[in-house]
C-alpha cells in the first residue's frame, strides 16, 4: 500500500448500499467509513443487517446497489486479490469436526501467498499450543474462538473481520478475548467487527455505528454517542438527614427525586450535574453514608434512538 | 488461468479427517468389500447365460459390476452428506472466505472420493484373488479405469442432489431415493430391451445405464472403442450436471 493511499485515508468506504432476500429487505441503506488502525463497531439487535453488512465488505454477498471499497479494491469483483490482505472471523462458523488445530492453521497458511506470521507462533499467543493435536470437535468454545481468530490473523492481513466474536462465551473467556482483540489493533491493524453487545462495543471499539432495520442511525465514538444522546444523570446516595429533599430542589438541572426511606434517586442532566450535587451536600453539611452515580451507557443511547431496547 | 492453489493439502487433509470418521473408513472400504465376497459366493458359480428376469446380473462379469456401482454410489451419497453438512455448519462458507476457488474446494472432494474408491477397488481385486481364485481373464486395470470414471461422472449428480438437499439429515435418504432407482433402470438386473419404452427412454437419460454397459463391457473384454458411446455419455452427463451445479449449488 502507498503512503498516499494509508495517509489517513478510510480502509474501508461503504456508500450507499442496499441488499434483500427476496421480499427481506437485509440492508436498507447503509454508508460508513472505517479509518485505518482503529476498531469500528457495527452494534445494533439481531436481525438489524450487520452480518449481511460486513459479509458485503468482504466481498461473500454482492450489494443490490451502492458501491464498496475495501484497501481500494471492490471486494466482489477482486475478491480473491482482496481475501489475501484481510482476514475473516465469520459469526457460528464451523470447522470440520475431526481436524485438529494444527492441520486448520497449517491449512490457512497454505492458502496464502503471502507468509509473515508463523502458525507456531500465532497458537502460543493465542494460548491454543497445547491444543495443537486436539480435534475442533472437543474445543470449548473459547477455544474454537480464538482458533477461528488465529485464522483469521495467519495471512498477517491489514483488515480484520470480526462478526459476533464473543457471542455464547463466558465473561473471562470475553474478556481475554477482548484483549486479543486490542493487541490486533496495537499491531497497526484495522478491526471491522458487529456485536449486539453494547457492553462489548462500550469497551473495545474507538467508533461504533448503532445499525436498525438495515439503516444507520448514529455513528460516533462510544463517549459521544452516550454525551450526545443521553445527556442525563442519575445519583443514588443514602442519608438520614430528613431535610435532605428540600435542600435537593436547588441542585440545577435536576429533573425530579424519588425517595425509597432514606434512599434517594436523583435524576438530571447535563455533565455538571454530579458536581452540582456533590457541592450541594456539601454546603448544606448533608451527611450521606452511600454514594454513587450511574451513567448512561450505549445501551441508554439505543434505547433512545430506537425507543426500544436491544435485547427486545 | 486455473488458479488450484491449496487443493493438495485440502484433498490430503479431506482424506485425514475422512479416515477419522466412525465409519469413514468401514463404510466406504470394509463394508463393500464384504459385500462383495458374500454376494460372490452366493451366485453359483460358471452359469450360463440364461434368459430369466435376472440375465442381466448372471451374465459374466454382472457382480463385480454391481459391486463396483454400489461402491460408486456409496462414494456420491457420501459425497451429499459430507457438502451438505458442511454447508450446514458453515464449513462452505468459511473456506470460501479465503483465496480458495470454489471449483478447487469442491474438486478436492471429488479427489478424495475417487481415491477412496480406487483404494476399495484395489483391496477387492485382492480379496477376489484370494478367495475367488477363478480362471477368468479380467482387464483389471482397465475394468478399474471404468469404475473411475463412472464415479466421476455420478459424482457430478452428486453435486446436484447436494444442491437440493434442504438440510444434512435428508442428503443419504434424498440421495438414496434417486441414485438406487437408476440402478434398477440400468439394464443391470433387466436388460433394457425388456422395458416398456418409456422406461427406456428414462433408462437411455441416465448416467448409470452406460456406466453398467461401459463396466459390463469391459469386463468382458469388449474394449474400450466398443464403447465409445458410453464414454462420451458420461463425459457429457458429467458437464451437463456440473453446469447445472454451478447454477444451483448453494454454499451456505
Amino acid at each position: 500500500m502507498s503512503a498516499s493511499e494509508s495517509g489517513g485515508q478510510p480502509v474501508i468506504r461503504v456508500s450507499n448500499i442496499r441488499k434483500s432476500y427476496g421480499k427481506l429487505l437485509a440492508v436498507a441503506e447503509i454508508s460508513l467509513d472505517v479509518n485505518e488502525g482503529e476498531i469500528f463497531g457495527l452494534i445494533g439487535p439481531n436481525g438489524a443487517g450487520k452480518t449481511t453488512t460486513m459479509e458485503c465488505v468482504e466481498g461473500l454477498r454482492r450489494p443490490d446497489s451502492g458501491s464498496i471499497r475495501v484497501l481500494g479494491l471492490d471486494p466482489f469483483r477482486d475478491v480473491y486479490q482482496l481475501q489475501e490482505r484481510i482476514g475473516v472471523q465469520l459469526q457460528q462458523a464451523q470447522l470440520q469436526k475431526r481436524i485438529k488445530v494444527w492441520e486448520a492453521v497449517q491449512l490457512w497458511a497454505s492458502l496464502y501467498r503471502k507468509k509473515t506470521t508463523s502458525a507456531e507462533q500465532l497458537l502460543e499467543q493465542l494460548g491454543l499450543a497445547d491444543k495443537r493435536d486436539a480435534w475442533f470437535m472437543n474445543l470449548s468454545g473459547g477455544q474454537k474462538q480464538r482458533l477461528f481468530i488465529a485464522l483469521a490473523l495467519i495471512n498477517d492481513p491489514e483488515v480484520v473481520f470480526l462478526d459476533e466474536l464473543t457471542t455464547g462465551l463466558d465473561p473471562q473467556a470475553r474478556r481475554a478475548i477482548w484483549e486479543l482483540v486490542r493487541g490486533i489493533r496495537d499491531r497497526g491493524k484495522t478491526v471491522f467487527m458487529t456485536t449486539h453487545l453494547m457492553e462489548e462495543a462500550e469497551r473495545l471499539c474507538d467508533r461504533v455505528a448503532i445499525i436498525e432495520h438495515g439503516r444507520i442511525i448514529d455513528i460516533d465514538t462510544p463517549e459521544r454517542l452516550v454525551s450526545k444522546n443521553c445527556p442525563e444523570r442519575t445519583v443514588i446516595l443514602v442519608t438520614e438527614d430528613a431535610d435532605a429533599a428540600t435542600s435537593f430542589d436547588r441542585i440545577p438541572h435536576l429533573a425530579g427525586v424519588t425517595r425509597g426511606g432514606d434512599r434517594y434517586t436523583l435524576r438530571g442532566s447535563g455533565e455538571e450535574f454530579v458536581t452540582d450535587t456533590i457541592q450541594c451536600l456539601s454546603e448544606h453539611g448533608i451527611r450521606v453514608t452511600e454514594f454513587r452515580t450511574v451513567l448512561p451507557t450505549l445501551e441508554d443511547v439505543f434505547l433512545t434512538l430506537t425507543g426500544r431496547s436491544i435485547r427486545d | 488461468m486455473l488458479n488450484t492453489r491449496g487443493l493438495l493439502p485440502l484433498t490430503w487433509l479431506e482424506i485425514k479427517i475422512f479416515m477419522r470418521e466412525p465409519l469413514g473408513a468401514i463404510g466406504s472400504i470394509v463394508v463393500p468389500v464384504l459385500a462383495f465376497i458374500v454376494l460372490g459366493r452366493m451366485v453359483p458359480r460358471g452359469m450360463p447365460t440364461s434368459p430369466t428376469a435376472y440375465a442381466g446380473i448372471l451374465r459374466a462379469g454382472g457382480v463385480p459390476v454391481l459391486v463396483s456401482i454400489l461402491i460408486a454410489n456409496s462414494a456420491v451419497l457420501s459425497l451429499v452428506a459430507i457438502i451438505s453438512i458442511y454447508r450446514e455448519g458453515g464449513i462452505l462458507k468459511r473456506l470460501r472466505a479465503t483465496p480458495l476457488r470454489p471449483p478447487t474446494i469442491l474438486t478436492a472432494h471429488v479427489l478424495v472420493k475417487l481415491l477412496l474408491t480406487a483404494a476399495t477397488m484395489l483391496l477387492m481385486t485382492l480379496a477376489g484373488k484370494r478367495y475367488f481364485p477363478m480362471d477368468v481373464q479380467v482387464p483389471l486395470l482397465s475394468f478399474g479405469f471404468a469404475v473411475l470414471l463412472g464415479t466421476w461422472s455420478i459424482l457430478s449428480i452428486g453435486f446436484v442432489i447436494a444442491s437440493i438437499v434442504p438440510t444434512a439429515r435428508f442428503a443419504q435418504p434424498i440421495g438414496a431415493f434417486i441414485l438406487y432407482p437408476m440402478i434398477a433402470l440400468s439394464g443391470l438386473f433387466v436388460p433394457l430391451s425388456a422395458f416398456p419404452p418409456v422406461l427406456q427412454a428414462i433408462a437411455r437419460m441416465l448416467p448409470m445405464t452406460y456406466v453398467v454397459s461401459l463396466l459390463g463391457g469391459i469386463w468382458r473384454g469388449e474394449g474400450w472403442v466398443a464403447h465409445l458411446g458410453d464414454v462420451g455419455a458420461l463425459v457429457l452427463g458429467f458437464f451437463v450436471c456440473t453446469a447445472i451445479s454451478s447454477r444451483v449449488f448453494r454454499w451456505e
